[in-house]
């Protein structure tokens, strides 16, 4: 009797041991998340104003706004969904339904795995060398948004294909034993399901892509340029990119400092915003495809 | 009369052979069932029951690696030739699934959806399909006033009934069910078995079942699958009473499984 008592206290003792550190490894990274959240909204949030959001930058990019950033920053991830989504689905879809498990699966796996591998500066590298350079379409919004395209291809193939996975194989079946093609069944039956999943996926990959720096380092941003873009083949300002200028390289690094905290909060802001609409349309689908 | 001997067979299998790879899992199986009968097939799991009945409307095809020889004929055509429509074939050949597995859609896109994807537009067609297959399938009165809910908001009792409905809203002329009675409580097993008895009227039906009782109930032919092969089919009244093989008996009488 005495022993077991023992015993069990000892296990309850591991337990709660177990159980305590579990709690604040999570507490610790909920931690950081706050801190860098509040660090960033702290700093920036003083330099945010309208006129912050809405103006073109002045006196060596000390004061002003960063409005051509924005819109530079919404040009490329909207041309880079153009380019990505429609290749990656498609990709994602002929690769789980319509290969068989073999060769041409491993392969194309592989390579989708081995893209997503590559560096993002190597990405601009290439970007510079095939479209602004090969393709004469110069540092543009069009030599951008591919290059940064290419960079998501894999996340957007990856993605489509993980939400096809789960789909119930029954589902598909079922489908088929009705008479229905395999075009019906994809379209009626294992899209639909699997759109909450893939849009979500996408949307978080566009978040992404609104911060990064390298692909577009020599592709399409701009360093200085106070004004917007009147086609696919203009250059424009890009958020990462001016937060990356105005706290390393402006003309007064001091005195922009409050700058590239209010722009660091704008970009910050985007991905929230995305990753919110994510959430929402997540729901909104999951009810629709289940009334539907 | 004349009708009774010259009745073609509506289902026949000759010979058939499947492999899925290097597994043999059909073993020269020869069988052949008139209109409007049903046939129950039993046999210990493994046996190869499911596979045998996926052969009736190519399911197996879905299936890597799987390779047929014999003949699957329905109405007197080969239903493995190239000129075979598979779709079309399928859509003659209803299929209800051990699991049930409605659609993620509302309970009446469920039963509307082999309509649709067959190119029904009519509306009002539509309509009155469903219903009268909802109440066939006895599930009529349990849904009438919620078809536009979602199909998973019903029971696991429900949900098959609403299979059933939506393999009949295609008006096949052969119903393949796989235990559809397996995962189900006893009130919803023995409707399904009630709408099996009048479903006969006018479908031909080949159901897998574990459950002898139920055999002998809704079954006018019974048949006996061991390791892949077919041991023996008869009436189901002398397959319960007097199977020529031991096997048959013993696995009847539950002397093994
Ligand atoms: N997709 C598959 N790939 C490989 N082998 C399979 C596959 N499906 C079935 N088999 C094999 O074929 C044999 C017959 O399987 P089948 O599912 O037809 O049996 P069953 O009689 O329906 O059994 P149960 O009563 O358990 O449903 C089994 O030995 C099984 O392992
Ligand atoms: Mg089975």
């Amino acid at each position: 009797m005495m022993d077991s008592g023992k015993i069990h206290r000892r296990k309850q003792a591991s337990q709660n041991f177990v159980f305590t550190l579990f709690t604040l490894m999570s507490a610790s990274i909920v931690l950081v998340l706050f801190v860098i959240l509040g660090f960033i909204v702290i700093r920036g949030l003083p330099a945010i104003s309208w006129d912050f959001l809405t103006k073109m930058p002045e006196d060596g990019m000390t004061k002003g706004g960063i409005y051509p950033a924005i819109i530079g920053t919404f040009c490329l991830m909207l041309g880079s969904m153009i380019f990505a989504f429609p290749i990656g689905i498609m990709s994602g879809i002929y690769v789980h339904e319509y290969t068989k498990d073999g060769i041409l699966k491993r392969f194309m796996k592989a390579m989708t795995n081995n893209l997503a591998g590559i560096p993002s500066i190597v990405f601009g590298l290439f970007g510079m060398s095939l479209f602004v350079n090969d393709l004469h379409f110069g540092d543009s919004i069009l030599a951008g948004s591919l290059t940064l395209g290419l960079l998501v291809l894999p996340v957007v193939i990856r993605t489509t294909e993980e939400s096809l996975k789960a789909i119930d194989n029954s589902f598909r079946v079922g489908s088929y034993a009705l008479g229905a093609t395999k075009l019906q069944t994809i379209r009626k039956v294992v899209l639909p399901m699997s759109l909450p999943n893939i849009i979500t996926g996408l949307i978080l990959s566009i978040g992404r892509i609104s911060g990064e720096t390298a692909p577009i380092l020599f592709t399409v941003a701009a360093y200085f340029l106070p004004k917007l873009p009147h086609s696919i083949f203009d250059q424009v300002m890009a958020l990462p990119y001016h937060l990356y200028v105005i706290s390393t390289s402006g003309t007064n690094i001091v005195e922009s400092r409050k700058m590239a905290y209010g722009t660091a909060l704008v970009l910050v802001l985007i991905v929230l915003i995305l990753n919110l609409l994510a959430n929402v349309l997540r729901r909104y689908f999951g009810k629709k495809v289940k009334m539907n | 009369m004349v009708k009774d001997y010259v009745k073609k067979p509506k289902v026949m299998a000759k010979d058939v052979n499947l492999y899925y790879g290097d597994f043999h899992a059909l073993k020269g199986i020869t069988l052949s069932m008139e209109e409007n009968t049903v046939v129950a097939l039993i046999g210990p799991s493994g046996c190869g029951k499911s596979t045998f009945l996926r052969c009736f409307n190519r399911m197996n095809d879905l299936i890597p690696s799987t390779r047929i020889t014999g003949y699957v004929m329905v109405d007197g055509k080969d239903i493995n030739d190239r000129s075979m429509n598979v779709d079309e074939l399928r859509k003659n050949i209803g299929m209800v699934f051990q699991k049930p597995n409605p659609f993620p859609k509302s309970i009446f896109e469920n039963v509307a959806y082999g309509l649709r994807v067959n190119g029904v537009k009519e509306a009002k067609f539509i309509e009155e399909r469903v219903e009268r297959s909802l109440k066939q399938s006895a599930l009529w009165e349990e849904v009438k006033d919620k078809l536009k809910k979602s199909a998973f908001e019903l029971s696991g009792g429900q949900q098959q009934r609403l299979c059933i409905a939506r393999a009949l809203a295609i008006e096949p002329s052969v119903l393949l069910m796989d235990e559809p009675a397996s995962a189900l409580d006893p009130i919803s097993t023995a409707k399904i078995e009630e709408l099996i008895y009048e479903l006969k009227n006018q479908y031909t039906i080949i159901i897998v079942t574990h459950n002898m009782q139920q055999a002998g109930r809704v079954s006018d032919k019974t048949a006996f699958f061991y390791m892949g092969e077919l041991i023996e089919c008869d009436d189901t009244k002398t397959m319960f009473t007097n199977p020529k093989h031991t096997r048959t008996q013993n696995y009847i009488t539950g002397r093994f499984g």
